[in-house]
C-alpha cells in the first residue's frame, strides 16, 4: 500500500490548488442549459463565460488534457493520478470543472480510438470547446435493456445513408448540432453484427424532435424521429457492421462516469451543514440521534466507495492488479447510493423536503429532491440496476445465463 | 501509488489458507465446538508456528515488526476460514496496547515473550468502550477490584490486560490470586470469551497509559479494523459457498444458479462486500501511515462492514435454502462468527456514534 504519487506530482498539485485558488470565486456570466451544471456563483470573483472557461481549462491542461493539440486538446500524455489531482482539487476547491456532455465524454475518446483523421479534425475541438454539441442515438421504444435488437434502419443508396425509424432517451437533441447514432445497417447479420454507428447532423431534414418530459420536468430528454433522412456515406465510425463495438468502448466510460464518489461525498457535506441548520421542535437535525446514526451509516458507505475508488484508479496504472468484480459494481453501487442519500436528506427535512421549482421556503435550489429524481433516471439508465446484477452474477462470478426462450 | 496488499500479504494470506483447508475442516470445527473443543490447541500451535503471534512485534523484541494492514490481512485470511484460535485480542491489540501504553521495560519483557510464544494475552476493553451496571473496575494502589465481561481470546491464555473508564491499561497473570474466570458461551463456538472477576488481584499499570488514552484508543482502533477484516473473509468466503452450490443444485430442471432471484441475490452481495475491502485496508493504512484519519477510518469500517456482513450472511444461507439452516453444511459457523464479531468492540449504533463525535457531530 503506497498512497503516496510520488514527489514529481507534488508540485503539480500545488499548482493545481493555486490555480483552484485564483478562481474559486469565478462567476459565469452566461447560464446553463444543465441544472447539473456545477454553478460558479462566487459574488467578486473573476467573470467568465462558460465557453471561455472551457478554453482556459485546456489551455492550462486541466481539461481534455491527454487529447492532442492538434485536435484542440493540451496534448498532454494520459496521466491518470494527474486527472485524479485535478478532480480531487477542483472539487476541494469547489471551482467548477469543464464542460461534460455526451460529446465530451463519449464521442471524443470514440472518435480518439477508431475515427478516421478527417473525423478528428472536423468534430474534436468544436466538441471539446462547446461549440458543437452531440446527442447519443442508442435507445429505442423497444431496444433498452436489449439494446442490441435497436430497429432503426440505414441503407446505403448511392453516396448516401437512408435513415428511418426512431430514438427515444436523447437528452440535449434539442440543443445539439450532431447525433452519433446506432443504426441497423445490414438487416441479413446477426443482432449484434448488423449494427453501424453513424454521425448525424441535427438539421438534416427528416429530423423531429418531440421533448419527452421527465419526472424532474427539468432534465430534458427527447424523442427523435428519422424519416428518409440522408447523410453522406462517410459518416460512419468504424466498419459497417461493427457498431456494436465502437458503442462498447464508450457505454463502459459511461458507466464509469455516472457516479463519482468524491462528487458523493461534497453532497454528504453538503447534507451536514443542512442538518446543522434546519431544526424541529427547537432541535437542530444534528442533534437528533435517529438522523444522525442514519447520517453516519450513509457517510460509512460513501467512505467505502471512495475507498474503493482509490483501489480502481490503482488498478488502472498498476498492470496485473485485478479488480475486475470492482469495475463491474460501480454503476450499481454509485447510482443507488446517490439516490438513497439525496432521499435521505429529503426525508429529514419532512414536509420542507417536498418543495420544487421556484417554491417559497426552497431548500439548496430544489437540488434534493431534483438528484433524488435524477438518479432514479441514471439507475435506470444505461443498463438499469437489474441489468447491472446480471453483469455482476454472470460475468464477475461466473452465474450461468437464464435459459432462451423458445420461439412460438 | 499502490493500493491494495502486497504480494507478502497476500502471499501470507495463502499460507493460511492452506493450513485452514488443511487442518480445520468444518468437521473439525464441528468437533471443536461440539465435544472436543482441545482440538484448538493444535490449530493455534499450528497458526503461531505459520507466525501470527509475532506479527506486530518490533524486530528488536523478537518478531517480524510488520505494520497493522499486515495483520489486518492475516485476519482476513483467518475469518474465511473461521479459524479457531486467538487473534486479534492477543497478537493484535495487545501487543498494539504494550507498544504504544508500554515502558521500555514494560515492552521488553512482554513483547519478547509475545514473540517468543511463552505467553498469550486475554484482552477485556469493554469498560472503556462501553461500560456496564455491576461490571466496574477500579485500581487503588497496586490492586484491582471489579468484573470486565467479554474479555477476548480469554482460552488458555496466559495473561491478562483490562482497562478501566479512563482507559488505564492494567496487566497481570491469569492464575493471581484473587481472578476468577468464568467462560462465557456465545453462538461462535471458534472463539472463547470470558467474564473475569478481580478480588484484590495485584496488577502492573501499563505505565504510558496512566494519564493517556492514546494507547488503548490505537489498540481498540486496530480491533476494530482486524475484526472487520475477519468479518470480510468470513462474508466474502460464504459469497463463494453461496455461489457454488447454485451452479449445482438443481429444481425446476435447472441450476438454481440461472434463476434471476438467486443470481441477483449474489450480485447484491458482491456489490456490498466489494468496497469493504479497500475501505478495511485503507483504515488499516490510515492506523499505520496517517494518524489524522485514522479513528474516523476505523469506526466507519467496523460498523459498515458489520452491516454488509450481516446482509452476507443473511443472504447467502438464504440461497443455499432448507441446506443453509442445517448443521450438516456448516455454513452456520461462519454466519454466527459474522454476528460476533458485529457486537465486538462496539456494534454499529454505538461506532457510528463515535464516528460522529470524531467529526464533532455531536
Amino acid at each position: 500500500m503506497d498512497l503516496n504519487y510520488g514527489p514529481q506530482y507534488e508540485d503539480f498539485k500545488k499548482e493545481v490548488q493555486s490555480f483552484c485558488n485564483e478562481y474559486k470565486d469565478l462567476r459565469f456570466v452566461d447560464s446553463s442549459q444543465s441544472p447539473l451544471a456545477s454553478d460558479g456563483k462566487g459574488k467578486h470573483g473573476p467573470e467568465l463565460t462558460r465557453a471561455d472557461w472551457q478554453k482556459l481549462l485546456i489551455e492550462r491542461g486541466y481539461f481534455a488534457r491527454s487529447v492532442p493539440k492538434e485536435y484542440g486538446g493540451y496534448g498532454g500524455d494520459p496521466d491518470i493520478i494527474k486527472s485524479r489531482i485535478i478532480a480531487t482539487e477542483f472539487s476541494k476547491a469547489k471551482v467548477p470543472s469543464g464542460m461534460g456532455g455526451q460529446g465530451i465524454d463519449m464521442l471524443v475518446p470514440t472518435l480518439l480510438e477508431l475515427g478516421t483523421e478527417e473525423q478528428k479534425q472536423k468534430y474534436i475541438m468544436p466538441t471539446l470547446h462547446g461549440e458543437m454539441i452531440w446527442c447519443q442515438g442508442y435507445s429505442e421504444p423497444n431496444a433498452g435493456s436489449d439494446l442490441a435488437s435497436l430497429q432503426t434502419k440505414g441503407e446505403l443508396i448511392d453516396d448516401e445513408w437512408v435513415i428511418n425509424g426512431q430514438k427515444i432517451w436523447t437528452s440535449t437533441a434539442q440543443y445539439a448540432q450532431m447525433m452519433f447514432c446506432l443504426v441497423r445497417t445490414e438487416p441479413d447479420a446477426s443482432k449484434h453484427g448488423g449494427i453501424s454507428y453513424l454521425l448525424i447532423p441535427m438539421d438534416t431534414p427528416g429530423i423531429e424532435i418531440r421533448p419527452l418530459v421527465d419526472m424532474t420536468l427539468k432534465a430534458g430528454f427527447n424523442e427523435v424521429f428519422f424519416t428518409d433522412v440522408k447523410i453522406p456515406a462517410t459518416n460512419i465510425v468504424g466498419n459497417r457492421g461493427d457498431g456494436w463495438a465502437v458503442a462498447n468502448a464508450t457505454l463502459s466510460h459511461e458507466r464509469g462516469s455516472l457516479a463519482d464518489p468524491n462528487a458523493t461525498m461534497n453532497r454528504v457535506n453538503m447534507l451536514i451543514d443542512l442538518m446543522k441548520e434546519e431544526s424541529i421542535d427547537g432541535k437542530k437535525l444534528i442533534d437528533i440521534p435517529v438522523y444522525r446514526d442514519k447520517l453516519m451509516a450513509l457517510q460509512g458507505k460513501v467512505v467505502a466507495f471512495q475507498s474503493h475508488s482509490l483501489r480502481t484508479l490503482s488498478s488502472k496504472i498498476n498492470p496485473g492488479q485485478d479488480v475486475k468484480l470492482g469495475k463491474m459494481i460501480q454503476k450499481l453501487v454509485g447510482t443507488e447510493l446517490r439516490h438513497e442519500l439525496e432521499g435521505f436528506a429529503i426525508d429529514i427535512m419532512g414536509e420542507i423536503g417536498t418543495l420544487y421549482e421556484q417554491s417559497p421556503l426552497l431548500r439548496d435550489g430544489g437540488s434534493w429532491q431534483f438528484i433524488y429524481m435524477y438518479f432514479l433516471g441514471l439507475i435506470i439508465g444505461g443498463g438499469t440496476s437489474q441489468i447491472q446484477k446480471n453483469i455482476i452474477s454472470e460475468r464477475g462470478l461466473g452465474m450461468p445465463r437464464e435459459p432462451k426462450v423458445k420461439d412460438s | 501509488m499502490y493500493f491494495g496488499l502486497s504480494e507478502d500479504q497476500e502471499f501470507f494470506q495463502e499460507n493460511i489458507k492452506k493450513f485452514l483447508d488443511d487442518n480445520a475442516s468444518v468437521d473439525i470445527i464441528r468437533k471443536i465446538a461440539t465435544d472436543q473443543p482441545e482440538l484448538q490447541k493444535d490449530i493455534q500451535g499450528g497458526l503461531i508456528s505459520l507466525g501470527i503471534n509475532n506479527l506486530l512485534v518490533p524486530e528488536e523484541y523478537g518478531g517480524l515488526g510488520l505494520d497493522i494492514l499486515f495483520a489486518v490481512a492475516v485476519s482476513q485470511a483467518l475469518g474465511s476460514g473461521i479459524a479457531p484460535t486467538a487473534f486479534v485480542g492477543s497478537y493484535v491489540m495487545a501487543p498494539i496496547a504494550i507498544l504504544n501504553g508500554g515502558s521500555e521495560d514494560q515492552k521488553k519483557i512482554y513483547l519478547s515473550d509475545i514473540a517468543s510464544g511463552k505467553i498469550n494475552f486475554a484482552v477485556g476493553f469493554s469498560e472503556f468502550i462501553g461500560a456496564r451496571e455491576d461490571c466496574e473496575i477500579v485500581y487503588d494502589n497496586g490492586k484491582l477490584n471489579g468484573r470486565s465481561i467479554f474479555v477476548l481470546d480469554s482460552n488458555n491464555a496466559s495473561h491478562i490486560m483490562v482497562a478501566d473508564k479512563s482507559g488505564k491499561i492494567f496487566i497481570t497473570t491469569m492464575d493471581s490470586k484473587g481472578l476468577t474466570r468464568n467462560h462465557l458461551t456465545t453462538v461462535d463456538k471458534t472463539r472463547s470469551f470470558s467474564e473475569v472477576i478481580f478480588k484484590d488481584v495485584e496488577v502492573e499499570l501499563l505505565e504510558k497509559s496512566k494519564d493517556a488514552i492514546s494507547p488503548i484508543q490505537k489498540s481498540i482502533d486496530a480491533g476494530r479494523v482486524a475484526l472487520a477484516a475477519d468479518t470480510l473473509g468470513a462474508a466474502q468466503e460464504m459469497i463463494n459457498k453461496a455461489v457454488e452450490y447454485s451452479k449445482e443444485r438443481k429444481q425446476f430442471g435447472r441450476v438454481i444458479g440461472s434463476f434471476q432471484a438467486v443470481k441477483h441475490m449474489c450480485a447484491e452481495m458482491a456489490a456490498d462486500l466489494e468496497p469493504c475491502y479497500a475501505m478495511v485496508w485503507h483504515a488499516a493504512h490510515c492506523l499505520d501511515e496517517e494518524e489524522e484519519e485514522s479513528r474516523f477510518m476505523s469506526c466507519h469500517s467496523k460498523a459498515h462492514t458489520a452491516e454488509v456482513g450481516k446482509a452476507v450472511a443473511k443472504k447467502a444461507t438464504e440461497v443455499h435454502g432448507g441446506m443453509g439452516f442445517t448443521d450438516l453444511l456448516g455454513l452456520h459457523y461462519w454466519f454466527k462468527r459474522i454476528g460476533v464479531n458485529r457486537q465486538l468492540l462496539g456494534a454499529p449504533e454505538m461506532v457510528r456514534e463515535e464516528a460522529a463525535k470524531i467529526q464533532k457531530l455531536i
